[in-house]
């Protein structure tokens, strides 16, 4: 891997936001407007269920971390689909550019994205709520990275699909993170799920992130057994996208596709 | 528009480019059937055929945008498949029907090509192509802002800022003006006269072909059926240019 042509990748990316306020909105409006809106409705709630203290806590570090994860599935995906709008595949797979390299450049603008995410939305907290996201203390930074590492893995799974099925998959890059939300737990806990949910829940990573967030903020301590089922799956989840992401570029260059999608 | 260099000198041929029974089939159909040749150093090879003869998957498969079914590709004695990275490096492409990120500008688009490819001092070298190109006035335009025959120009300047070995050229001069695509094929030529680069192009302009290849390969229906300098084809055929010759190719069986 050649780190110059990974820096290239960034540069490109980059440059799309020096002077687009349409995709910087991208980063902040989102998170911003859940924020508020969610954050105020769970203020109103809580006058009515006044012996839940940590509800906010809940509620409000749910929507930070949600939103991580999103932004890192998102920072991949809106990458690629950039290439694809701007019909510059082609000038990429001609030149010695390896998908390795574009993926480890789509990580690294994933990764300003959702540092960029997490610095606005966790102020707003602050200032709107007095909500200290850094009270969940160490555990906060496995819980970021674990979601980071899972949005990573949707990300490097919808660009494999969009590389292979073109625009037609691009509802993927938006949606697909959502498709995880209910199973995720993200806002209530696992238990409330029906028993085959749970089941389901037990094999994705984001969920026991939530859960640890939970237990966390209910007892306080180091939620290591979440923590060590969240990077294993991690690891598989990982792996499994990148099996999968060259299953697609097999596919795509065994097809001819990538002359089609130039055109 | 002049590259300045070596000057041309007289070598014994050297081989940059050998596809050795090449084979692309598809579904239903063979685009590309057993095609075998060599390209040399500092040679113009134009590929010709009409619609849906191969020329563009043949193209693919020797950029490795395609798997072949069977056969190899070597470039500089290297498998492609095998070294792609190494390869690419020393090449360069461009097409007239793909677009560059229309939201970043001329230089930006230029700068991000060229530490794609490491190229050194690539302020100067953007500069100069630019110039070459005759597009330096639109610099620090945005992309989308140019035209159809600015972009294929600032493809072309792309194309070239590797210093590449073996250029590979889609329709260069389909969406230029004829004072433009003059200029083109004069840069085309210069470039093979000065740095012995080679040129694989394809063009349905059967007088700019006859002009500027020193040979043509010729397909139909995914094979090569004619190769040699453009004189040379035109005498097998029996006709008085390559235009003549592509339409009998294009209506009728080919030559027995």
């Amino acid at each position: 891997m050649k780190i110059y042509r990974v820096m290239a990748v960034v540069y490109r990316h980059l440059s799309l936001y020096k002077r687009s306020l349409t995709r910087l909105m991208e980063i902040i409006y989102w998170p911003v407007l859940d924020l508020m809106v969610w954050g105020f409705v769970t203020l109103y709630l809580q006058k009515f269920q006044g012996g839940l203290p940590p509800f906010i806590a809940f509620f409000l570090g749910a929507l930070i971390l949600w939103d991580i994860f999103f932004r890192a599935q998102q920072g991949i995906s809106i990458s690629f689909l950039e290439e694809v709008w701007s019909r510059n595949l082609l000038n990429l797979f001609v030149s010695p550019l390896t998908p390795l390299e574009f993926i480890a450049g789509t990580l690294v603008i994933s990764l300003i994205k959702v540092v960029a995410t997490f610095l606005v939305t966790m102020t707003l907290a602050y200032i709107f709520y007095s909500f200290n996201v850094f009270s969940l203390g160490f555990p906060l930074f496995l819980f970021l990275l674990n979601l980071i590492l899972m949005g990573w893995s949707i990300g490097i799974m919808t660009t494999g699909a969009i590389l292979r099925f073109g625009q037609e998959a691009e509802v993927m890059a938006w949606g697909l993170a959502f498709l995880f939300q209910p199973v995720s737990a993200v806002f209530y806990p696992v238990a409330v799920l029906p028993p085959v949910l749970q089941k389901i829940a037990w094999w994705i990573p984001s969920s026991h992130v939530f859960e640890g967030m939970r237990e966390v903020i209910n007892q306080g301590g180091f939620p290591a057994k979440e923590l060590i089922w969240a990077f294993g799956l991690n690891g598989l989840y990982i792996l499994g996208a990148g099996f999968f992401f060259s299953w697609m570029l097999r596919e795509v260059k065994e097809k001819g596709l990538l002359l089609k999608s130039g055109e | 528009m002049k590259e300045t260099g070596l000057a041309r000198k007289v070598l014994m041929p050297y081989p940059v480019l050998q596809a050795n029974r090449l084979v692309k089939k598809f579904k239903h159909t063979v685009a590309v059937n057993s095609a075998s040749f060599t390209v040399y150093e500092g040679e113009i090879l134009g590929l010709l055929g009409p619609n849906g003869a191969g020329k563009t998957t043949l193209m693919a498969l020797l950029l490795d945008l395609l798997t072949p079914t069977s056969g190899t590709v070597s470039i500089f004695g290297m498998e492609l498949r095998k070294n792609r990275e190494k390869i690419l490096n020393q090449v360069n492409f461009s097409s007239t029907y793909i677009a560059m990120p229309l939201s970043l500008t001329v230089r930006e688009n230029m700068v991000f090509f060229a530490m794609l490819y490491h190229v050194p001092d690539y302020e100067k070298r953007i500069g100069e192509l630019l110039a070459l190109c005759e597009i330096d006035h639109l610099t620090n335009c945005l992309t989308r802002e140019l035209s159809t025959g600015q972009l294929s120009r600032l493809n072309l300047a792309k194309a070239m800022l590797n210093r590449p070995k073996i250029l590979f050229l889609d329709e260069p001069t389909a969406s230029l003006d004829p004072e433009m695509a003059q200029k083109v094929r004069d840069l085309l030529k210069n470039l093979r006269d000065t740095l012995r680069c080679t040129v694989i192009y394809t063009s349905h302009n059967m007088l700019e072909i006859e002009q500027i290849s020193d040979r043509i390969i010729f397909l139909n229906r995914g094979e090569i059926i004619a190769d040699g300098t453009p004189r040379q084809v035109m005498e097998l055929y029996q006709k008085r240019n390559l235009e003549e010759v592509f339409l009998k190719v294009a209506r009728g069986p080919g030559i027995q």
